[in-house]
């Protein structure tokens, strides 16, 4: 009854409702937004890469010739050759599939872990909530950053073990966002209707609970990715998780770093721009994930 | 009238750029306000009255502008005036005052201070002068210790308080015309009268013309001279008070009339003279047969929440703390029945109880103390938690009060009609459950074709017909309204007041009817049960509690309810 | 106020508790000989016996934390392999650059995020607008140790117009005599205006790489906040009753939009102190960053440890002075609760 200035077109009474199969809307969604198109597309092209990208490059991305070192781009590098003579692009496109990797293995432990500890806390509450409360908040406490560098210390130097810290730090994210969405939907009336309905507490938590918050916590998962690329990369980049000569994006940096000063830019740059255009990627994504599974939209 | 309107509204058309191209929310509308003179502007939802009081003062959202037309104030054309000119009529020419009055307020300013910022921008006063012309705001419209709430916030205030200081804000600089958009809807009626009484109290006192913008024709009538009715942006009626209820001219008119819930009235009178002329089934005679057990026995119903206990935790260890505060009782030890094929009235103002009540007859809430005997057997021994795995549940259910917040986003209506038939019917296979499905629609008037859609397509009528198909999907022995009706529009609400009581004669079910509207609570009920405070203050039959009541609250709300001349 | 005050204290302290906690579980799970960890690649069996015995690893795990908490008290974490001294003594040495470094990327962050924020949700579809947008998803994606690298090609090798990223001071350039430890205010301090400049030139870059990284997040907080609150009720009044646009969007809008870009400022600065140990890789800045950095090159684990403890300790005395400024802009928290 809160009619403001807006106007609320009259909802359709006699009309069909239009087809709204996943494709069609998806293409609906993609014609409304050009850039989310450019971020699908990005990302079948970084899925393409990081299957195939082995398999189809010029060069061994290992494989060192010193006499063609330090080379600008050029035909025969696209882009150029570092200190060892390794052909960067080969180099860069590998390492998608790694850094790829590490970023879908966090986001999907941390989304398991994390997104069940919220749900469960946010909908049950009691001693559940505070314990899932007190671990986020612990985990809070530390930057994030720095406690990943401390977990990765500890645990030893391995890709595994940055995977299993990028999960932690990001778990109290999603246990937040799981929770905030459970706790608002506790109350709502279709859940009290539910209940009316014969629905046991987890029958109804499992199927109206999770579906609802399916659409936040696929954006925060689309969001997440690109940081726990950033993340893995920005401990490459300190020493830490992938040791030379294994290509990954984050050492190639740090590895072009000591070169910039000197002009020979393309070492660190073009790494350096695979990681932007992979963030960036995902971020776009999230959005156009959002639109494409909520029911609202589908018009 | 032969002196010049205040206001004068000619052909205005107000245009909303939208993503389906332009709307027009208000079309061609005449409408004209005089000195001293109180006009209510009454339709209901997309109406476009609200629109229309933006539109004047000048607060359109981006996407709308004037289309066509013109708007006269004291001989100022409002549409080409510039916007500087318009800042300085806004607050000092013309006040508006809206719903939701503690959201109206500044949340971290104090009221006093923002009362001083509107008279210090119309030059009502300098900062010296400020402070003491504020207090005295707040003084006029009768708040008790001004210079105390003068530092006050407003979420320290109650809603009551915070709607007197809007009040106060919009008379700072004594306006010429004061427009109120629905200034009292969701308060508690008593609150209501109190509000509209000190209105129109302080315009007449000074003259000023008023714009009453409401949904509500008994509201409009009870308080102004003369009513505007709009619907769907053209105004179809204008007339005085007096004469829209005696003689309505208008076919719309005459149907926002008659579904106005008024004394005197059957439930059937609600609706449109052409609906078609069913013979209202007189109502069962309800036989007060103490030998057959009643449906529902509620016996020394209680409910506590505990206090969070005062002092620190090193207080409490060392045992220094103080003696806890006596817990809060929402639901104070009541008792009633419903027999079979009843209709129970549950009435009271906010916090008096009823919905706890309602939530532990239901059992979605576990009662501290007290029995409720369903059937013969007590169920508030079984916690809610269970409950719903019982083969009782599908006994008892409840249509709720909002529409929207009481269905699931991603389910269609189909699917949120059936859940019920799903987790505790018989019925399975595809095609049966959809036959089901289809029955249950036309049992309550929903077009067929609509239960494949979402939630956020239907109107709400429409959400409020799958709420009810839901509820009786099973054929309930008992079902409880939780205010079924408070978010519809009059002329929907009259539909589905008349739904329900078909309904229940032909499934043979009892209600408990929730409720603050005593009028509507008069036209569906057998009997009726007043609560206040969690306690039961008055019971007995409609007729008895509504048309002679005994106790004082009682009485008082009854003439807290606005009457329209008739 | 004081009881706002004392009641955020005591919310800090299970933090700092989990926090203690948390550093020395770390150091126990090492693979391996946790005492070999410490003594070093060079240590010899004596020394590592040594330290085992120092750090009680042969006692059950709670006598050790209880020592572990006892040296803390005592300002104990340990001795760098590296430099030789004690951990706490060149954390305290370099804090101070790490600090300057943050603090000024921060305030540049905010002179540019708060008004971009602003003004974009004020005029909405905007050119401003769109930057702003650009700002914000461009800003979440770089890395910081690229934008770092970029801009010193770009403004060093390319336009000169940098100096060399090299730490703090050019060498010919010494330390003006420390009195907060942050070069910028000491040279003003010392009234020494070549020192300045010199330090200005050389913290410009590596504030610039952390503002840009931090930019994003309170530009898009800023205007998110923004569009909310104009779309409030209450802003809704004031309009109605006639304020300039002035005291609308200032002293009406803006206040309020501003308590969640306020909480935001903890996520902000979670961001920050992580960035800060990128960014001091890449400007050669002595702070506490590369020093954790360096010791993990040369595995010396004393100071990992005490730069994990120091930093989160810092960390959650930042927040609590974020939310006590919260509580005097929002009054609803400093009265009921």
């Amino acid at each position: 009854m809160n009619d403001m200035s807006k106007v609320e077109p009259p909802p359709l009474r006699f009309e069909a409702p239009p087809s709204t199969s996943l494709l069609a809307h998806a293409k609906h969604i993609v014609a409304e937004n050009p850039v989310t198109g450019l971020a699908f597309g990005l990302f079948a092209l970084i899925l393409f890469a990081a299957i195939f990208g082995p398999l189809v490059v010029p060069y061994d991305p290992l494989a060192s010739n010193t006499s063609s070192a330090l080379k600008p781009p050029s035909a025969a590098h696209w882009f150029g050759t570092d200190q060892l003579g390794r052909d960067i692009f080969s180099r860069v496109v590998t390492a998608t599939r790694l850094d790829f990797t590490i970023a879908v293995a966090s986001v999907a432990l941390v989304f398991l872990l994390g997104g069940l500890a919220g749900v469960a806390a946010g909908f049950f509450g009691g001693w559940v909530d505070t314990i899932v409360g007190r671990v986020a908040d612990t985990i809070m406490a530390f930057p994030l950053f720095v406690l990943a560098m401390g977990i990765v210390a500890a645990l030893g130097n391995s890709v595994t073990n940055i995977v299993i810290a990028t999960a932690i730090i990001n778990f109290p994210l999603y246990a937040r966002v799981a929770r905030a969405e459970a706790n608002v939907r506790r109350g709502a009336g279709f859940v009290q209707a539910a209940r009316l309905s014969g629905n046991s507490e987890w029958r109804l938590l499992l199927t109206q609970i999770v579906p609802n918050i399916m659409p936040i916590m696929a954006v925060q998962m689309s969001l997440t990715m690109g940081y726990a690329i950033l993340n893995a990369a920005g401990l490459s980049f300190i020493g830490l998780g992938v040791r030379p000569p294994t290509p990954e994006w984050g050492i190639m940096v740090a590895e072009g770093a000591s070169f910039i000063v000197s002009g020979e830019w393309w070492i660190a740059f073009f790494p350096g721009l695979a990681l932007m255009t992979a963030v960036f990627c995902f971020n776009l994504l999230g959005d156009g994930v959002r639109d494409l599974v909520d029911p609202q939209r589908r018009n | 009238m032969t002196a010049k309107p205040l206001l004068d509204v000619k052909n205005l058309t107000v245009e909303f750029a939208t993503r389906r191209g332009k709307v027009q929310a208000v079309k061609s509308i005449d409408i004209e306000v005089g000195k001293g003179e109180t006009v209510a502007i009454v339709g209901e939802s997309g109406s476009g009255k609200s629109v229309t009081s933006y539109a004047v003062v000048r607060i359109l959202d981006r996407a709308g502008r004037v289309a066509e037309g013109s708007i006269g104030f004291s001989g100022i054309d409002l549409v080409g005036a510039s916007e500087a000119q318009m800042r300085d009529l806004r607050g000092r020419e013309i006040s508006m005052i809206f719903q939701n009055p503690r959201a109206a307020l500044n949340p971290i300013r104090k009221v006093g201070k923002q009362i001083e910022d509107v008279l210090l921008q119309h030059v009502q006063a300098t900062r010296a002068t400020a402070r003491e012309k504020a207090i005295e705001a707040l003084e006029k419209v009768r708040i008790a210790r001004p210079q105390e709430r003068y530092d006050a916030y407003p979420f320290e205030l109650s809603g009551g308080m915070c709607q007197r200081v809007v009040i106060a804000l919009a008379l700072a600089c004594q306006p010429q015309l004061l427009i109120a958009d629905e200034p009292t809807t969701g308060l508690d009626v008593t609150t209501q009268k109190a509000v509209m009484d000190l209105i129109v109290e302080l315009t007449r006192e000074r003259g000023m013309s008023t714009i009453l913008i409401t949904h509500d024709l008994g509201l409009a009538a009870a308080y102004c001279d003369k009513v505007v009715v709009m619907e769907k942006g053209r105004v179809v009626e204008t007339a005085d008070a007096a004469e829209i209820f005696r003689n309505p001219q208008h076919a719309y008119t005459r149907r926002l009339m008659r579904a106005t819930p008024r004394v005197g009235m059957a439930l059937h009178d609600l609706l449109p003279e052409t609906a078609a002329k069913v013979p209202a089934a007189p109502r069962p005679q309800v036989v007060a047969n103490d030998k057959v057990a009643p449906l529902l026995l509620v016996e020394n119903l209680v409910k506590e929440y505990p206090r969070p206990a005062a002092g620190s935790l090193l207080a409490k260890l060392t045992g220094r703390s103080e003696p806890e505060k006596p817990a809060f009782r929402a639901v104070d030890g009541i008792g009633f029945t419903v027999r079979r094929g009843e209709t129970l009235g549950l009435v009271g103002e906010s916090g008096c109880g009823k919905s706890t009540t309602s939530m532990m007859v239901n059992r979605l809430l576990d009662p501290t103390a007290g029995r409720i005997v369903f059937d013969g057997q007590d169920i508030g021994t079984i916690p809610a938690r269970q409950f719903a795995l019982t083969p009782l549940r599908r006994r008892i259910q409840m249509v709720f009060q909002d529409p929207t917040d009481s269905l699931n986003p991603r389910f269609t209506a189909e699917r949120a009609i059936l859940d019920p038939v799903l987790r505790m019917g018989t019925i399975r296979g595809r095609d049966a459950l959809r036959a089901r499905c289809e029955e249950l629609a036309t049992l309550v008037g929903l077009p067929v074709e609509l239960i494949d859609r979402f939630p956020h397509q239907l109107s709400g009528g429409q959400k409020a017909r799958v709420g009810i198909a839901r509820a009786i999907a099973l054929d309930p022995d008992l079902v409880i309204l939780d205010e079924p009706t408070a978010a519809l529009d009059v002329s929907v609400q009259a539909v589905v007041l008349n739904l329900l009581e078909e309904l229940r004669q032909r499934l043979r079910m009892s209600y408990i009817f929730v409720s603050h509207d005593l009028n509507v609570v008069r036209l569906l009920c057998d009997r009726v049960i007043v609560m206040r405070g969690g306690r039961i203050v008055e019971e007995g039959t409609a007729e008895a509690v509504l048309g002679a009541p005994q106790d004082e609250y009682t009485k008082e709300l009854l003439t807290a309810i606005p009457h329209p001349p008739l | 106020m004081l009881g706002l005050i004392i009641a955020r204290l005591k919310t800090t302290i299970p933090s700092i508790l989990g926090v203690i906690i948390v550093t020395f579980l770390l150091t126990r799970v090492l693979p391996g000989d946790t005492a070999a960890y410490f003594a070093g690649p060079a240590a010899t069996p004596q020394a590592i016996a040594e330290i085992r015995g120092k750090l009680g690893l042969d006692q059950p795990l709670p006598v050790q934390f209880v020592s572990y908490v006892s040296a803390l008290v005592k300002g104990d974490l340990g001795q760098s392999l590296t430099t030789g001294q004690p951990v706490t003594a060149d954390l305290a040495q370099r804090l101070p650059a790490s600090a300057e470094l943050t603090l000024f990327g921060l305030l540049i962050s905010m002179a540019i995020a708060l008004p971009l924020g602003v003004l974009a949700a004020v005029r909405q579809g905007s050119w401003i607008d769109h930057l702003c947008r650009i700002v914000a998803t461009a800003g979440v994606s770089l890395p910081v140790f690229f934008t770092g690298l970029l801009l010193v090609y770009v403004f060093y090798f390319i336009l000169g117009w940098a100096p060399a990223p090299l730490g703090r001071l050019d060498v010919f350039f010494s330390e003006p005599p420390r009195v907060t430890g942050f070069l910028l205010v000491d040279s003003v301090i010392a009234r020494d205006p070549e020192t300045f400049r010199a330090a200005l030139s050389q913290i410009l870059l590596p504030a610039l790489t952390l503002a840009i990284f931090s930019l994003a997040p309170i530009t898009r907080m800023t205007r998110a906040s923004m569009l909310a609150v104009l779309g409030a009720d209450f802003v809704r009044t004031a309009r109605a009753s006639g304020l300039s646009s002035r005291t609308v969007i200032g002293t009406y809008a803006f206040r309020n939009a501003m308590l969640p870009v306020v909480t935001t400022l903890g996520m902000v600065f979670s961001f920050l102190l992580g960035a800060n140990v990128l960014v001091e890789k890449v400007f050669a800045w002595p702070g506490v960053g590369s020093y954790a950095v360096e010791a993990l090159i040369a595995s010396d684990y004393a100071p990992i440890q005490g730069f994990v403890l120091t930093m989160a300790i810092l960390y959650v005395a930042l927040n609590l002075a974020i939310d006590i400024l919260y509580g005097v802009i929002d009054p609803r928290v400093r009265l009921e609760g």
